[in-house]
């Protein structure tokens, strides 16, 4: 086969470069202007590219084996807090960060530059190339590899059009010309799409960057714990947690709104977890229509421009508490958060307001209750049999000095008044008189809200990255020569001698049959000299 | 739902076949080595045309071997599914399995398309092995998937994957083929363009000339340049799928947990196997590159994929860690 790839950035004249790849750059003589722009061809040189795509490939693999801020943070407090001297270093060189590191960010940046500095000149080569003829036939046919030599009873000129029509009608382009001593040239190209694939599959490669950065810098998301029967409204305070982008502002909150009608959970016979379902009534705006939707695991609701979806899921227990007088001072049902996979779970209420004392309860809950060795614990994900352990605390809960997890009691500083085991429907008298009741179990959801602005541009991104792709590795390119000479005129036998020739440069074992078919149909006896090295 | 009842019966007949798959590949690959041994006599023997025969009838019952084989392979994995009433591709076990039958099939089109019957033995190989240990090792009992890999996306994702993965097992075994191929041309070349005719016609060589004595299975494999082609050809079949792959993971993880990419082991160790092989196809293109450098990059590319597969879901783990052993 011969080497094509080498050759530098096909010019007009050449003839045997079959692709737009940049030439390795030459050292350059002396001057500022030509020192930058050898600094430029070598950044934009394959050999830089390759250097590059393995460097990213190299830096990403410290993301995958250190624990990583972004995936899990408490392990890499761990990780730090056991290794005392390398830990801090690693750090400090953004090792568990490293998919947002300066240097992660620099190695890519490097690449998409040289990218793009590589992609302008050759997708400019390229279009001249779509708008010029084939290139014409290097002097000797017979030097290149795959070619043939005959000779033909029939005039040149016939020869040369009955090969322009075959090859038209294979959609070869094809350029006829006649030479000064009397010879006509063929020559025609195939495959101009491998090229246009590659360069479309690049240019997605950039499309594809810019769409993560819109969805970086205008995107927000956020996490909301809904109990059943509850709404969200989509405004900043109804989240629990909200992450918003480098640029984000509120107007992006879309105003829709949902309500969880029901959560339900099924499950294997061992306790694993066989199926989410989310139930909502769904809002697009105050005023808008209002649809049922389900959100399960791998199916978000997709709500004016953002995603919801089901992330997590737990209890919400239904606790009342009256004053001695029978007054209700607190009725809610409490979202408690699980500890187990079983759904073990803990929470807290407090009643600040209303009776003589602010008081407290501390709870664990279990929905399949059962007592071991090492305590009470639960022994399946679903209320079969659920026992609401509380404990009540009597004292300042402090909630108006400092702002505490609605998930905690400051029990050190309170003071202890009775524990209690209840099932749903029971009630328990605390020694002042006070009642608690659990009335029941419901269910809470929680519910990520996802807006990425550059989503769309992604997906279309991806879709021309295959196309581009497939293109540029299943088309093959190729060119075809023929040359049909008169023959001298002192020669008696009056044939006219036909040379052909082909070059491609991927898959030439195909070529080579391809070839060989073509000019059989163009007059060539069945033994043509087709050789390939 | 699915998985609401496990077929045992069925799983059994499952592991059943696969047991006689691995019987007839292992018979194959027997076949395939039969064929070069007597191929390689008959240049030396007295009457190399009838030895030429055996080593042609062994190769043609080799490949029939091979074809019953793919169909018990093909009866296994279908059972396995049907046993679970799910996609066969769930656990570990399933997956090895399936990336084996993708290496076979890839094998057996490249046969119906070229003459690659050379390949037979290498791709066998690691076949055997890599079932044999997919059914001992990472086995995993029939059972049912976790919700989070309950959508649709899974298949196209996952079949996608294994597509891509079965062929560049095939790419990788040529590409070895060629490293050796290669290095064996330049050794022969340089002992001098004696040694070099010698071996290519086949003249029974000489003591004084021990690299083409070694040479036996070298010289009986096509020449280096058409192992690297051959190798690129599986390459850029893989590769677009490879990226697909990727794509609807990303997709599906979108879906599932509401991003995209999230640079999980998982993601990052399938990224950074695209890197190697978006490497390979540049170095290729690549002044000082093409040729033995680019290789050993689609080789580090395989030897990804292979962390993508096995380390990652048992030494690192992450959100896709329910594809382990257990
Ligand atoms: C984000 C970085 C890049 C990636 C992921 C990438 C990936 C790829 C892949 C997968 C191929 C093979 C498929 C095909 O031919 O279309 C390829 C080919 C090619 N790339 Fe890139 N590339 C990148 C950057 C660059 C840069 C910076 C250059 C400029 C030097 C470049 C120049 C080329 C050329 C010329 C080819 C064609 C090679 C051939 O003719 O076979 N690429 N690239």
């Amino acid at each position: 086969m011969t080497d094509l790839a080498d050759t530098p950035i096909a010019s007009p004249e050449d003839t045997t470069a079959l692709s737009t790849a940049p030439a390795p750059p030459q050292q350059p003589a002396r001057g500022v202007a030509r020192t930058l722009r050898y600094g430029w061809r070598r950044l934009t040189s394959m050999r830089t590219a390759l250097l590059l795509l393995s460097l990213l490939a190299l830096g990403a693999i410290p993301g995958t084996l250190l624990p990583q801020r972004g995936l899990n943070p408490v392990k890499v407090d761990d990780y730090i807090a056991a290794h005392p001297h390398l830990g801090p270093l690693l750090d400090r060189l953004s090792l568990f960060d490293v998919f947002a590191a300066p240097w992660f960010a620099a190695i890519y940046l490097l690449l998409f530059i040289s990218l793009i500095g590589c992609l302008v000149p050759r997708i400019r080569l390229h279009a001249r190339a779509l708008r010029r003829r084939p290139p014409h036939a290097p002097r000797n046919l017979l030097r290149l590899s795959t070619s043939a030599r005959w000779t033909a009873a029939d005039e040149a000129a016939r020869i040369a059009a009955e090969c322009s029509r075959t090859l038209r009608a294979g959609r070869w382009r094809v350029d006829v010309s006649e030479e000064p001593d009397g010879a006509v040239t063929v020559a025609a190209e195939k495959g101009y799409l491998r090229e246009t694939g590659n360069l479309l599959f690049h240019v997605s490669l950039v499309v594809l960057l810019a769409g993560i950065a819109l969805g970086g810098l205008f995107g927000y998301k956020g996490t909301a714990l809904v109990v059943q029967g509850q709404s969200f409204a989509n405004v900043r305070s109804s989240y629990d947690v909200f992450q918003p982008s480098r640029l984000y502002s509120d107007s992006s909150l879309a105003p829709f709104s949902f309500t969880l009608d029901r959560f339900t959970a099924a499950y294997q016979p061992d306790g694993t977890p066989e199926n989410f379902d989310a139930k909502v009534s769904y809002q697009p705006r105050p005023d808008g229509p209002v649809t049922t939707s389900d959100v399960r695991v791998n199916h978000p609701l997709h709500a004016s421009g953002a995603n919801v979806y089901l992330v997590g899921h737990g209890y919400a227990l239904r606790i009342q508490v009256r004053d001695p007088h029978g007054r209700l001072v607190y009725d809610s049902a409490t979202p408690f958060l699980p500890d187990t996979s079983m759904f073990a779970s803990h929470g807290v209420v407090k009643v600040p307001d209303g009776l003589p004392h602010q008081l407290g309860l501390t709870g664990f809950f279990y929905p399949t209750y059962v007592a071991t060795p090492a305590g009470p614990d639960s022994s399946y994900p679903a209320p079969r049999d659920p026992v609401l352990l509380l404990a009540a605390w009597r004292g300042d809960l402090g909630l108006d000095r400092s702002a505490q997890s609605v998930y905690s009691l400051p029990v050190a500083s309170l003071h202890h008044i009775a524990n209690a085991q209840l099932s749903p429907g029971e009630s328990w008298r605390l020694p002042d008189g006070t009642r608690v009741t659990f009335v029941g179990v419901d269910q809470w959801a929680t519910f990520q809200v996802a807006h990425d602005p550059g989503k769309n541009v992604m997906l279309g991104a991806a879709v021309l990255i295959v196309t581009g792709l497939l293109l540029s590795l299943r088309v093959r390119r190729r060119r075809f020569w023929l040359r049909a000479r008169p023959a001298p005129a002192g020669d008696s036998s009056r044939r006219t001698v036909v040379e052909a020739a082909g070059l491609a440069r991927t898959d030439s074992e195909r070529f080579a049959v391809e070839f060989s078919d073509l000019v059989q149909r163009l007059g060539a006896p069945a033994a043509v000299t087709t050789e390939e090295d | 739902m699915p998985g609401t009842s496990i077929n045992l019966g069925l799983a059994h007949v499952s592991d059943r076949l696969l047991v006689w798959t691995v019987v007839a590949y292992a018979l194959a690959m027997l076949g395939y080595a039969a064929e070069f041994a007597f191929d390689r006599r008959a240049e030396r023997a007295k009457d190399p045309r009838s030895r030429r025969q055996v080593s042609s009838r062994a190769g043609l019952i080799a490949v029939g071997l091979t074809v019953l084989g793919w169909a018990l392979h093909v009866g296994s994995v279908t059972t396995r599914g049907l046993s679970v009433h799910r996609v066969p591709w769930g656990n570990m076990y399933e997956f090895s399995s399936m990336v084996s039958l993708v290496a076979v099939t890839v094998f057996l089109v490249l046969l119906a398309r070229q003459r690659v019957r050379f390949l037979g033995l290498f791709v066998m190989a690691p076949v055997v092995l890599y079932l044999g240990l997919a059914g001992t090792v990472l086995y995993a009992n029939a059972g049912p998937l976790v919700p989070a890999l309950n959508s649709y996306w899974i298949k196209i994702h996952v079949v996608a994957a294994i597509t891509a993965s079965g062929a560049f097992m095939v790419s990788g075994v040529v590409t070895v083929l060629y490293l050796l191929k290669e290095r064996w041309e330049r050794r022969t070349v340089s002992l001098g363009p004696g040694a070099a005719a010698a071996v290519e016609v086949g003249t029974p060589p000489t003591e004084s000339v021990p690299e083409a004595r070694r040479g036996g299975l070298m010289a009986w494999l096509p020449d280096a340049a058409r192992l690297d082609r051959l190798a690129y050809a599986v390459v850029s079949f893989a590769f677009p799928i490879w990226t697909f792959a990727i794509i609807a993971g990303a997709i599906w993880a979108e879906q599932a947990w509401s991003r995209a990419w999230g640079w999980d082991p998982k993601e990052t160790w399938s990224l950074i196997t695209w890197l190697a092989y978006a490497a390979y196809l540049h170095a290729r293109a690549t002044a000082g590159w093409r040729g033995r450098r680019a290789a050993v990059l689609s080789l580090i590319g395989f030897g990804c994929l292979m962390v993508d597969y096995y380390v990652v879901n048992t030494v690192i783990t992450g959100l896709h860690s329910y594809a382990g052993i257990s």
